[in-house]
C-alpha cells in the first residue's frame, strides 16, 4: 500500500478536475482510459494481442444506446448493464474460438472476427447504418439524479471508471493474475504444472471484453452517439497505441496513453495538422516499437530507478 | 422459364467471374505474406497498404507523368519493392530479435501513415483509371460476357503466382528460401548471406502486393481505404489457408474469391462476411487452418 499517497492524489486530482477543465473532454479520457485499461489486462498481463476490441467497445455502445432510446423510462444503470452483458456474451464467443490460435494468427482472428461484426452493425436494421445512432438520452441514475448536467455526468462516469480500475487492479493482484502472468511468460511450462491454460485464457478474454463493453456503454451515454467509428478496425487500432505509449503490462500505463491520445487528438482536431491525424498517429506507432517499447510509463520507471 | 433459366445462369458465370477477380487479388496479397512470413515470421500489416500505393503510382504516373500502363505495370512493382526494401532495412530489421507482436505493430503504423497521408492529399473518394486499350472490349462466350481486361486480370495473376510457387519450390534460389525458413543460423554457417535473403524476399513480397495494385486500379476505383479492407479480408484467408505452404495461400486466395462470388449470387446479404464465416468454421474444425501444419 506505498503508493496509497499517490492514489489519494490522484483521486483528489479527479474529484477537483472538471471545475478547470471541460467535463466533456474528461469523460472522454476516462471511457478511453476504461478501455485501454480492460485491453491491457488481456495484452499487458496475459499476453494476448487483440486487434478487434473495438467489437467489445461498439457492442456495448450500441446496445446500451438502443435500449435507452427505444425503452421509455429505462435508467441508465439497466442500460449500461444490459451492454455490458451483450459484450460479455460476445467475448465469450470470440474469445472461444481466437484461443485457438496464438500469438499473430490471434491478432489476425481477433481483426477479422471484428470486421465480421463491423458489416453486422454495418446492415442490422437497428443500428441505423452510417448515420449510427444519434440523441440516446442519458436518462435518470436510478430513477433519481438526472444526468443531463455534465457535471453530474461526470462523477457517475468517474465512479464506474473507478469501480472497472478497481476490478482490474484486484484481478492483476490475485492468485488468478499470478497464473495469467505465468501463461504470458512461459506457457508449457504453466500447462505442465497442472493450470488449464485455456480457461485462463478464456476468463481474462472474456474480463476484458466486458469492461471494453462497460467503456462503450459509458461512451454512449457521454456522447449520446453509438457509431461505426466505435467497432471500426481503426478504434482496434487505436486502443493498442493508447496502451503501448502508456506503458502495456503496467497499471497506470494505458491511463496515460489514453489521456494523451485523446489529448493529442483534440488538440490536432482544431489545428491545421487535422488532416493529419492518422499520419501522426502512424509515426507514434512507429517510434514507440522502435524506440519506447516500455511506453511512457516503463520509460518514468526506468528514470526514478535510475536516480533515486 | 427457359429464359428466366438463361438469366439467372448469365447472372452466377458474372458472380462467378467477379468472385475469380477478387479471388486472384487475395491470392497475389495472400502469396506476398506467406513468403515474408515464411522467413521472417512477422506479418506485414502495410502489405494493404503497398497494394493501395501501387494503385495510386499507377494512377500519378499516367496523370502527372504520362506513363502508360503497361510501363507502370513493370516498373511499379519494382518502386514499391525497393520501398519495401527500405522499410525492412531501416525500421523491420532493427527490431527483428523482438517479439514478433512488436513488427506487427510497426507495420501497422506504417499502413496508417500511409493511408493517412494519401488521405490527405487524395480524400477518401476514389478516383477512375482507365483500362488500356489493348485490353478494351471483351468476348460473348455462350453463357456469359467476358470483359478482355478482367480476363487478362486472371491470367496475369495464375501466371505470377504460378511462377512463384515454382521458383520457390523447385530453383535453387527457392532452396535458400526454404532452408532459411527451416534453419536460419545453419543456412548463415553455410556461408549464404542470410540478412540479404530476407531483405530481397521482403521486397519481393510487397512488390507482388504493387502488382496487385497495379492490376486494380482500371478495376476498382483508387482510394487510399482500398488496401485496409482487403487486407482484412485476407487475414481471414491466411488463417484459413494456414501460412505453412504457398500452395495453399494461392488456392485458399482464389478458393474463398469463388465462394465470395456465390454467396454474391445465391444470398448477397452475406457476401461482406461469408469468408469470416468460412474462417470461423475452419476454427472449429480444423484450427491450424487447411493447409496448416503447427497446431
Amino acid at each position: 500500500m506505498k503508493n496509497m499517497k499517490l492514489n489519494l492524489i490522484l483521486l483528489g486530482l479527479a474529484l477537483v478536475a472538471p471545475l478547470v477543465l471541460y467535463p466533456v473532454f474528461l469523460m472522454k479520457v476516462l471511457c478511453f482510459a476504461l478501455f485501454a485499461c480492460a485491453f491491457n489486462l488481456l495484452l499487458g498481463f496475459a499476453g494476448l494481442l487483440s486487434f478487434g476490441h473495438a467489437v467489445f467497445l461498439g457492442s456495448g455502445a450500441y446496445v446500451t444506446g438502443y435500449l435507452m432510446l427505444s425503452v421509455e423510462g429505462l435508467t441508465p444503470e439497466v442500460g449500461i448493464l444490459a451492454g455490458v452483458a451483450v459484450s460479455a456474451v460476445i467475448g465469450f464467443v470470440y474469445g472461444k474460438l481466437a484461443i485457438k490460435r496464438e500469438g499473430i494468427y490471434f491478432a489476425m482472428v481477433t481483426l477479422a472476427l471484428a470486421q465480421l461484426a463491423f458489416f453486422f452493425f454495418l446492415q442490422a436494421p437497428f443500428t441505423g447504418g452510417e448515420d449510427g445512432i444519434q440523441g440516446i438520452p442519458r436518462g435518470h441514475l436510478f430513477g433519481l439524479i438526472d444526468l443531463s448536467d455534465n457535471i453530474t455526468m461526470y462523477y457517475f462516469v468517474l465512479a464506474i471508471f473507478i469501480g472497472g480500475f478497481a476490478l482490474i487492479y484486484r484481478t492483476i493482484h490475485s492468485p488468478f493474475g499470478q497464473v495469467m502472468k505465468a501463461i504470458r511468460e512461459n506457457e508449457p511450462r504453466a500447462i505442465s504444472l497442472g493450470y488449464k491454460v485455456n480457461q485462463y485464457k478464456l476468463m481474462t478474454f472474456v474480463l476484458s471484453a466486458t469492461l471494453a463493453g462497460l467503456a462503450g456503454s459509458t461512451k454512449a451515454l457521454v456522447f449520446q452517439l453509438a457509431s461505426l467509428t466505435d467497432v471500426h478496425w481503426f478504434m482496434s487500432g487505436e486502443v493498442v497505441l493508447m496502451t503501448l505509449l502508456g506503458g502495456m503490462g503496467t497499471i497506470w500505463g494505458p491511463v496515460l496513453g489514453a489521456g494523451t491520445i485523446v489529448t493529442l487528438q483534440n488538440t490536432l482536431a482544431a489545428g491545421p495538422l487535422g488532416s493529419y491525424i492518422h499520419v501522426i498517429m502512424g509515426i507514434v506507432f512507429i517510434v514507440c516499437v522502435l524506440a519506447f517499447r516500455n511506453g511512457l510509463v516503463g520509460e518514468i520507471q526506468k528514470l526514478v530507478k535510475r536516480n533515486f | 422459364m427457359a429464359n428466366l433459366f438463361d438469366i439467372n445462369l448469365f447472372g452466377l458465370f458474372g458472380q462467378l467471374l467477379i468472385g475469380l477477380i477478387n479471388g486472384s487479388f487475395y491470392a497475389l496479397l495472400a502469396l506476398g505474406l506467406a513468403i515474408i512470413f515464411g522467413l521472417l515470421k512477422i506479418i506485414n500489416f502495410s502489405q494493404g497498404a503497398l497494394y493501395m500505393l501501387g494503385a495510386f503510382a499507377a494512377w500519378m504516373g499516367m496523370n502527372y507523368l504520362g506513363i502508360s500502363y503497361w510501363w507502370s505495370l513493370l516498373l511499379v512493382p519494382i518502386g514499391v519493392a525497393v520501398i519495401g526494401i527500405l522499410l525492412e532495412r531501416f525500421l523491420v530489421r532493427p527490431i527483428s530479435g523482438e517479439d514478433h507482436l512488436y513488427s506487427l505493430l510497426l507495420t501497422f503504423g506504417i499502413a496508417l501513415v500511409l493511408q493517412g497521408l494519401f488521405t490527405h492529399w487524395y480524400g477518401s473518394s476514389g478516383m477512375a483509371y482507365p483500362i488500356p486499350d489493348e485490353l478494351k472490349g471483351g468476348t460473348r462466350l455462350p453463357f456469359m460476357y467476358l470483359p478482355n481486361y478482367r480476363a487478362w486480370i486472371i491470367v496475369c495473376s495464375l501466371v505470377v503466382c504460378t511462377a512463384t510457387w515454382y521458383m520457390i519450390e523447385k530453383t535453387k534460389l527457392g532452396a535458400y528460401l526454404r532452408a532459411g525458413t527451416e534453419n536460419p543460423q545453419l543456412m548463415q554457417a553455410f556461408g549464404i548471406n542470410v540478412p540479404l535473403i530476407v531483405t530481397l524476399t521482403f521486397g519481393f513480397g510487397v512488390g507482388l502486393a504493387g502488382l496487385a495494385g497495379v492490376l486494380a486500379a482500371p478495376v476498382y476505383s483508387v482510394s487510399p481505404e482500398m488496401g485496409s479492407s482487403i487486407l482484412i479480408v485476407v487475414f481471414a484467408i491466411v488463417v484459413i489457408g494456414g501460412m505453412g505452404s504457398i500452395g495453399g495461400a494461392i488456392i485458399t486466395g482464389l478458393g474463398m474469391g469463388i465462394v465470395e462470388g456465390l454467396t454474391k449470387y445465391f444470398y448477397p446479404e452475406a457476401s461482406n462476411t461469408v469468408i469470416f464465416l468460412v474462417m470461423v468454421l475452419v476454427l472449429l474444425i480444423k484450427p491450424a487452418g487447411l493447409f496448416g501444419k503447427e497446431a
